[in-house]
């Protein structure tokens, strides 16, 4: 069985069960330029079902571009990105492989839910218009079941009391909480999170990183992290991701990466990382 | 040459006759001018180089000539253009000419209105799995029309005092009233006059309407920013 082969290919952790399982998304070889800029150089990189991983690296290395082009909304310049059984970018027709239409993504992209940094909320409808918009227009649930699941979703991010209010009425840890709930309530089986704590205030970190903490408690949802908070991913993380100037430089376990490496541009980054934030 | 009110008070009614046609063709106009904006803007999306080329070079042709000559060209030359070989009366020339002048005018106010959303809103939609007619219909336009509200309304009253030029192939509306009373009485004064009233009477207003509107969308934005604050305050 194929399975077990590529199993044998990624890095073993002696960890959960989750390894042995087949992955749910697999970059193969991936490259991604800009113009003349090639900005990713080859990622190689599974994800399991359920996995939490961490991206983690400098600013411009490419964290947000790999999470992007798993979102469909940057494409690959080369090689493949697989979600469960199917081709993202590409689908094979008469045995040649052709660029996929926007058919096809919206059925591989389904599967998949992102948080921005920014939020991106829908700012001309409420909180619990956010969320409902989503079950209601994409999976054709009825308004009623849409309606139940979105506030109690909310009521799970603690914004039980906010359903009639706009997006620019709360705060930015609010806003942030409402984007979550409104990506959750699609029931995505992986979620991308993409720095979604670097626009906010200090004191409103904690609060967000309370709902992705109580979120990671889902087992069967993949979690990918862009993040620039190493003590929360050591905390979450099942394997953590360092990618330097478009390659992965290092992955392992957050104790082998953040603790045991010994590749010294993780080292410096961790090192001017934490000299930054004064820990 | 004097005033006389006796001149005014006839030539009043007879020329008014002519209001409902203005009316009409000031609303047919501008239905044309919104509804085609839209085509404009629609085609000029569409990704392929040679389109959007084209589509740009026909609009800034139809902005760069003159309306009156369109109107002329419409009413006078396209049935003798051969195979087009159709004529329309003078007030749907009017409609057409006025219109697709202006369309091209809305078409761009349209434009600024979608370019104003931000692309996380595109992006958010994505990642919603929205089709594409659902991100245009539920998240981008919803947000990009009612800004353009105001500069709408300021092209209604543009295109109604527009309107007069469509008088110049014969569709009566008050001016070609005023000019035909005009010429029977060998007297324009009081005739043009009334004219000039009717447009100030109603534009006026209208003007202020749209005004009010602007301010009203603008204190709108305001008021949520001023609960935003308030919030920070308390908490
Ligand atoms: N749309 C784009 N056009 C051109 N360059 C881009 C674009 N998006 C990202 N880049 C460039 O790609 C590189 C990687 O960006 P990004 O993936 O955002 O890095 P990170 O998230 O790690 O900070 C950066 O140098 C950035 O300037
Ligand atoms: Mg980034």
């Amino acid at each position: 069985m194929s399975v077990t082969k590529e199993v044998s290919k990624i890095k073993q952790t002696p960890q959960s069960d989750k390894i042995k399982q087949k992955p749910i998304v697999m970059y193969e070889d991936v490259h991604k330029s800009f113009g003349d800029v090639e900005v990713l150089k080859g990622i190689n990189l599974q994800i399991k079902p359920g996995e939490k991983l961490a991206l983690i690296g400098p600013s411009g290395s490419g964290k947000t571009t790999i999470i992007r082009m798993l979102m469909t909304l940057e494409e690959p310049t080369e090689g493949n990105i697989i979600v469960g059984d199917n081709n993202l970018w590409k689908v094979k027709k008469d045995g040649e492989f052709k660029r996929a239409n926007e058919k096809h993504l919206r059925k591989v992209r389904g599967e998949i839910g992102m948080v921005f940094q920014h939020f991106n909320l829908f700012p001309h409808m409420t909180i619990l218009q956010n969320c409902m918009t989503g079950p209601v227009q994409v999976k054709k649930e009825s308004k009623a079941s849409a309606r139940e699941r979105s506030i109690q979703m909310l009521e799970k991010v603690g914004l039980g009391d906010k359903l009639d209010n706009y997006p620019n009425q709360l705060s930015g840890g609010q806003k942030q909480r409402v984007a979550m709930a409104r990506a959750l309530v699609m029931r995505p089986r992986i979620m991308l999170f993409d720095e979604v704590t670097s626009a906010l205030d200090p004191e409103l970190v904690g609060e967000v990183l309370e709902v992705i903490r109580d979120i990671a408690q889902d087992g069967e949802m993949a979690m990918v992290l862009v993040t620039h908070e190493m003590d929360f991913a050591q905390e979450i993380a099942d394997r953590i991701v360092f990618l330097e100037d478009g390659v992965i430089a290092e992955e392992g376990t957050p104790t082998e990466v953040l603790e045991q490496s010994t590749n010294e541009r993780l080292q410096s980054f961790l090192h001017r990382f934490r000299s930054s934030n004064g820990n | 040459m004097n005033w006389k009110w006796d001149m005014f008070f006839d030539a009043f009614p007879f020329v008014l006759q002519g209001l409902g046609i203005t009316v009409a063709l000031t609303i047919a106009c501008y239905i044309f001018a919104v509804v085609f904006g839209f085509v404009w803007t629609f085609l000029k999306r569409i990704p392929i180089k040679s389109v959007h080329w084209l589509v740009s070079w026909v609009m800034e042709f139809i902005r760069s000539t003159p309306p009156l000559v369109q109107l002329f060209f419409i009413y006078y030359a396209l049935p003798m253009v051969p195979v087009i070989e159709i004529s329309l009366n003078a007030f749907l020339s009017a409609v057409l000419g006025l219109g697709l002048h202006y369309s091209t005018y809305i078409a761009e106010v349209y434009r600024s209105g979608i370019e104003s959303i931000p692309k996380g809103q595109w992006e958010a939609s994505t990642a919603l799995n929205f089709t594409r007619r659902q991100k245009w219909t539920k998240i981008i336009l919803p947000q990009a029309i009612p800004p353009t509200i105001p500069m709408l309304g300021n092209y209604f009253i543009i295109m109604f005092k527009e309107v007069p030029l469509a008088s110049t192939i014969g569709v009566t509306g008050i001016l070609h009233m005023a000019n035909t009373y005009g010429s029977h009485h060998f007297r324009y004064l009081e005739a043009l006059t009334i004219v000039a009233i009717i447009f100030l009477v109603l534009s006026y207003p209208a003007a202020i309407l749209v005004r009010k509107l602007e301010e009203k969308m603008n204190r709108r934005f305001d008021k949520n920013e001023l609960l935003e604050e308030n919030k920070g305050a308390v908490s």
